[in-house]
């Protein structure tokens, strides 16, 4: 055993806040909204597969314990128990990982829930690249799995105020939905900007410019930090963001990247593979829409392990790494 | 339906001639198509007869009645047979089976719950049913339902692990509503089951896993009514388990001695005959 004094190291631990020092947040606010909406809901349940405490389904445990199904760590059996309650005309709100929902339980969802268009709501933890706990638990494919499953909804929400808005939201839409979801203290954005989150629509939260930026979940707080930042190198980005990653707000899209003169940035927490960035390119060139277009996302690759801030930076997903990027672009 | 112990023996014969007229409506499927898996459907009929003529409850004008009866159909592939119980339970048309497996038709060859009446899920990514029929068995439950939840699976099934997560969870919710049938037929698609992954001692290991568990003939018609009985009357709050060791062709002999295969081939001109073998096998 050495007895030299190493450095303190950033912690790589599986569960770890995406909030900055000192950043606004709200506690939990996929389990609170649960709550709320279950009293108004009588048809909705909860089930999980041995992670209530990691996705914030406690706090719905505790509210509603004859409400709540604990499915073991068994996610195929979570996936088809909740297509059978569906069935029985209940609405099962599901959570896990969004590594296990995606990768090990894909077949039961598209086989039993999706193609009969069952009400099940299907909340993702961890969603992209926010744990540090290497690839067995960083969903950086989350989305390109789930936008290619026929009649399934996908949604990608920033923070709190996106989430407590989006789970109702999701209760009044017929049939499976996707949602990549924050848990513990996550960071409060939205509120500073005349914003509501409505599904299936685009939402314009600053203008600007010389860049548009289109964004999904929490890059789209880094977008709107990457704005601010700008300011002070006289480049004015404008931050289109798309929480609804399926059905796309195709209207919106074409007509803020048809404004000319601006670079088309498109940044997302998840692979350039069959994401937003890729969705959004098959929609510009169906439609003849051609401006200068560039992403800003995960490499395909399996991620490395270690902190959050080191592998955003790493990636080129961090505020930093981000500005300087566009700046980069623009030259 | 009357839920006592099958004695009467004119209710064992109606229970026979309703498995003879599900093999014959699997067999004229089949014909119509110059395939099909008729080898299970020859071999599941008599569990079929006892599920849909004597043990289930359900309105035949009404297949999506709540207080029904549920059956999941896991083996999706299994769905000629269950289009013929259907079809002698009255939910489907005879004439319907003139369209099995065509085009548009609302008898695909692999179950699915959107295009036919009575299916209650889409089978045949194998190994899912149960699960489904425990999560049918909590939302019964939970909303007081008094219903039960029968599905049936394959012995090939039993290699998947999803199979165990749904026997694990049905006995932890201790599902008294969950009546689930095996088809020990011993054939998957590469071969004998018991040979493509080892699965016995299969009443053991279902006891072991907390459910009631019945071993019966399931070609002998008073024995399958007996379990099913036995299944919806036990006392105790556990899951229930009938285990079917079967026959592939059951009533059609040159089919039964044909070399076993999970695709039993039949010649064109052999249909007919098969339903003329049957029909000799009734009156013998």
């Amino acid at each position: 055993m050495s007895t030299i004094k190493k450095p303190k190291l950033k912690t790589s631990a599986m569960i770890a806040s995406i909030a900055g020092e000192g950043q606004k947040t709200q506690a939990a606010p996929f389990g609170h909204a649960l709550v709320e909406l279950a009293a108004q809901r009588p048809e909705i349940v909860g089930m999980t597969a041995d992670l209530a405490k990691y996705t914030d389904l406690h706090i719905f445990a505790k509210a509603y314990p004859e409400r709540f199904y604990q499915m073991g760590m068994a996610e195929q059996l979570l996936m088809g128990a909740a297509a059978g309650f569906a069935h029985e005309g209940a609405m099962p709100f599901v959570t896990t990982y969004s590594v296990f929902a995606t990768r090990r339980a894909y077949d039961f969802m598209h086989q039993a829930i999706a193609e009969d268009n069952l009400n099940v709501k299907i909340a993702g933890a961890l969603p992209g690249l926010t744990t540090g706990y290497g690839p067995s638990h960083q969903a950086a494919e989350d989305l390109a799995l789930m936008r290619a499953m026929p009649g399934m909804t996908v949604i990608d929400p920033c923070d709190a105020l996106d989430i407590e808005q989006m789970v109702p939201a999701v209760a009044e839409h017929n049939g499976p939905v996707y949602m990549r979801l924050l848990r513990g203290q996550v960071p409060l954005v939205l509120d500073e900007y005349d914003y509501k989150f409505e599904l299936g629509k685009a939402k314009l939260l600053r203008d600007g410019r010389d860049v548009l930026v289109i964004s999904s979940g929490i890059m789209t707080m880094r977008s709107l930090e990457v704005a601010k930042a700008l300011e002070a190198d006289n480049v004015d980005v404008a931050v289109l963001h798309v929480p609804t990653i399926k059905p796309l707000d195709t209207s919106t899209i074409l007509r803020e990247a048809g404004r000319s003169g601006r670079l088309v940035v498109v940044a997302e927490n998840h692979t350039t593979i069959g994401g937003l960035g890729e969705a959004i390119a098959t929609e510009l060139l169906s439609a003849g829409v051609t401006p200068q277009f560039r992403q800003i996302a995960l490499p395909d690759a399996f991620l490395d392990a270690g902190a959050l801030p080191t592998l955003h930076d790493r990636y080129g997903i961090s505020t930093n790494v981000m500005a300087d990027t566009i700046k980069t672009w623009i030259g | 339906m009357d839920t006592s112990i099958i004695e009467a023996r004119d209710d064992l014969a109606k229970l026979a001639d309703h498995a003879y007229r599900i093999r014959r409506y699997a067999l004229l499927m089949g014909e119509v198509q110059g395939q099909g898996y008729v080898g299970q459907a020859l071999d599941i009929a008599d569990v079929l007869a006892v599920a849909y003529c004597h043990a289930m409850t359900y309105r035949p004008e009404d297949p999506d009645w709540e207080g029904r009866d549920r059956f999941l159909l896991s083996n999706g592939h299994y769905a000629i047979a269950l289009y013929a119980a259907l079809i002698e339970g009255g939910i489907i048309a005879e004439e319907e089976l003139e369209t099995y497996g065509s085009d548009d038709s609302r008898l695909p060859m692999s179950g699915m719950a959107s295009y036919t009446p009575g299916m209650e899920m889409s089978g045949g990514s194998l190994g899912q049913g149960l699960t489904i029929a425990v999560g049918h068995c909590l939302g019964l439950k939970h909303k007081g339902s008094d219903a039960f939840v029968y599905t049936l699976f394959s012995d090939g099934e039993l290699d998947e692990g999803a199979i165990w997560e749904g026997l694990m969870s049905a006995a932890h919710w201790k599902l008294d509503n969950l009546i689930a049938i095996v088809d020990v037929n011993n054939q998957q698609a590469d071969g004998p089951s018991s040979q493509i992954m080892a699965f016995e001692p299969l009443v053991e290991k279902m006891e072991a896993f907390g459910w009631f568990t019945q071993r019966v003939d399931g070609n002998d018609i008073e024995a399958v009514a007996n379990a099913f009985d036995a299944a919806r009357n036990h006392p105790e709050p556990q899951p229930r388990m009938i285990i079917a060791d079967t026959r592939m062709g059951c009533g059609v002999p040159f089919l039964e001695a044909r070399e076993k295969n999970h695709f039993i081939r039949v010649d064109e001109h052999e249909w007919q005959l098969a339903l003329e073998a049957l029909e000799a096998g009734r009156k013998a």
